[in-house]
């Protein structure tokens, strides 16, 4: 018998018995749909993160403070880092070969008053290479410069949306903001970059001379009291240097900190690139743990598909019977109920690719109303694999009835009751 | 055409043996038409089924053809009955949701032929359902119902129709009508072996074998 007849047989008989049908294929539905919700969402977050930090720029390296006797990464935490890096440190690192420029950054929370107005915004502290490091555009005004480093001059540079809810439409280059009862001038707003970083926007930030913020805003000081610096953005030439230019860092670092041969370093360094690795990481490992849950649901729907099939085979023990009477073979019943499971399962894997697909596009929907840009993707792979999974859920669920069904002794089938 | 030498059928019912048949010798030539006959429990149907091959004998020999058929796998056997019998069953035996023509197509898809609707229909026509093709089972009469069994009996061009009380559901006017198709089928060079316990029956054929306890009595000729 060919392949295409015993298709007709199983499509036949599965819609001669619709409502069970589709609440069987209901099981595969729900359990494809959610791993499919789980593995395009997480591709959407992904893809969210990665390129949240692509736009921080990929050539850049982070040294940061680190307690070198917490273990682990706690070294790092802010409870336990303790402030070890200096403006002095950010100038002997500039001097480093392929290094295109250093922004030694201080941020805090800070409340900037015009008028009546007051809003809550984050104020970096830092030189005037910030701009090349965090690539950042000027909608007007200038950046802060190096004499305003030198002098430690109340001048402020403001993000585009920090700029436009305290003035408005108005230009606020020459108009003066308070910070902590401080008065500083505006002297620059930068273009709007419009990416976020877990929901704060690089838009809202506003820029200080670092020496201004070390002296005038929050002090902190190193263990040997001179003013710290709580991370050095690296700008390096390409990603071919970073490995030579981290080495470089190390080193340079650990002769100005006098750290001995057998201890660790007081800081970490830490590129775009690995940061973009740590997220990718964690994404997909969360969204492959949330998957293996849900394909639970895939399991209790296979056994959902073996149940209807073993009654299915009962059912129909007479029209088995009068198959076998005509001539059909083992294999002939075997494919026909094998294929009738196949189907069931097929059908329910695409109708779940579509499900899960309008679930994960529905979150990315409701995510981007609260503020995560999220783009849920539906990559072919997991097309594919939904595919896979399913046809391999039918077979495996239809074995044992169409087994059963094939080993039917003609006589007993046909004079089944 | 079918030579069964000593054939024993026992069955087993968990631990208890019972014997349907005990050793039929039989010979049916090519061309006969033959009623087995025999109250219930003779081992009428038994006899049937080993010859069409639906059941194998547990001790014996069955010759079909010159060929000894007695050992055959399960697939073989599934291929004689498609290509070698026609089976006619006292419950019709046909699928519900499938049309007359449907039903009568059902052999031609597991011998993998073509021209499928064209057979069927022929066959159809033959016992006169050709109108009806395309009714299900269940808006047919008994009578209707049966003559569309056999027309899937007579599809693949069996050389043997076999036909387990026929008529045992049917009103004297069908059965009439079912008895004179497989005259005529017999006429047209059909061997037909009918089971049955009515003598009315039997005796419209041209050879009775009787059965008693697995056993042949008698077997006559008609005049």
């Amino acid at each position: 018998m060919k392949f295409i007849e015993s298709f007709i047989i199983a499509i036949r008989s599965l819609s001669a018995n619709k409502l069970r049908s589709v609440l069987t294929m209901l099981g595969i539905i729900i359990g494809v749909g959610a791993v499919i919700a789980i593995m395009t969402g997480g591709a959407g977050m992904e893809n969210y993160v990665t390129s949240t930090l692509e736009d921080l720029g990929t050539d850049i390296l982070y040294v940061q403070p680190v307690n070198p006797d917490a273990p682990g990464a706690a070294g790092m935490a802010p409870g336990f880092a303790i402030p070890t890096l200096t403006l002095d440190d950010a100038e002997a690192i500039a001097r480093i070969p392929s290094v295109l420029g250093v922004a030694p950054t201080n941020e805090n929370f800070v409340e900037l008053t015009f008028g009546n107005e007051t809003i809550a915004s984050v104020i970096e502290g830092t030189t005037p290479e910030f701009q090349d490091v965090g690539n950042y555009e000027m909608a007007s005004g200038q950046f802060i410069s190096e004499r305003n480093v030198a002098s430690r001059d109340n001048v402020v540079v403001l993000g585009s949306d920090t700029a436009k809810d305290l003035f408005g439409d108005e230009d606020p280059v020459g108009q003066n903001v308070k910070i902590k009862g401080k008065r500083f001038t505006v002297i620059g707003v930068l273009a709007a970059k419009g990416s976020a970083m877990f929901g704060f926007s690089l838009d809202e930030m506003v820029v200080v001379p670092i020496t201004t913020y070390q002296t005038r805003l929050f002090t902190l000081r190193t263990s040997s009291g001179e003013d710290a610096v709580q991370s050095i953005g690296v700008l390096v030439s390409g990603p071919e240097v970073m490995d030579d230019v981290t080495a470089d860092i190390e080193t340079t670092l650990r002769k100005r900190h006098r750290i001995d041969e057998d201890e660790k370093d007081d800081f970490s360094i830490v590129s775009m690139e690995q940061m973009i690795g740590v997220f990718t990481d964690i994404t997909g490992v969360v969204s492959i743990f949330l998957a293996a849950i849900a394909s639970i649901g895939l399991l209790v729907a296979s056994i959902g598909i073996m149940n209807i099939m073993l009654v299915s085979v009962t059912e129909r023990t007479r029209e088995i019977g009068i198959r076998k009477a005509v001539g059909a073979k083992r294999r002939d019943i075997l494919l026909q109920f094998l294929i009738e499971a196949a189907a069931l399962s097929l059908v329910g894997g695409a109708a779940g690719i579509a499900f899960g697909w309008t679930l994960a596009l529905a979150i990315s929907f409701i995510a981007g109303l609260a503020g995560f840009p999220l783009q849920a993707t539906l990559s072919p792979l997991h097309v594919i694999i939904a595919v896979g999974v399913s046809l391999f859920i039918g077979l495996v669920s239809g074995m044992y009835p169409a087994v059963r069904a094939a080993r039917l002794n003609p006589i007993d089938a046909l004079h089944y009751e | 055409m079918v030579e069964l030498e000593n054939i024993t059928k026992i069955y087993r019912m968990g631990k208890v043996e019972v014997p349907a048949l005990r050793g039929v010798t039989l010979e049916i030539e090519q061309g006969e038409i033959v009623a087995i006959i025999g109250a219930s429990g003779s081992g009428k149907s038994t006899l049937m089924n080993i010859i069409g091959c639906l059941d194998k004998p547990t001790l014996g020999r069955y010759i079909f053809d010159g060929a000894d058929v007695s050992r055959l796998s399960d697939n073989q056997l599934a291929e004689m009955r498609n290509k070698k019998f026609g089976f006619v069953f006292q419950t019709y035996n046909l699928l519900p949701r499938a049309s007359a023509l449907s039903n009568v197509e059902l052999p031609l898809i597991y011998s993998g032929g073509l021209h499928k609707h064209k057979l069927a229909m022929e066959a159809l026509e033959r016992v006169g359902l050709g109108p009806r093709a395309k009714h299900r089972p269940t808006e047919l009469s008994g009578g209707e119902q049966q003559r569309v069994a056999i027309a899937r009996a007579l599809v693949n061009n069996p050389a043997l129709i076999l036909a387990d009380e026929p008529t045992g559901n049917l009103d004297s006017v069908s059965t009439a009508e079912i008895i004179s198709i497989f005259r005529q089928l017999n006429q047209d060079g059909i061997t037909v072996v009918v089971v049955t316990h009515e003598m009315d029956i039997a005796s419209q054929t041209r050879r009775i074998i009787r059965l008693y306890d697995g056993k042949i009595i008698s077997d006559e000729k008609v005049a």
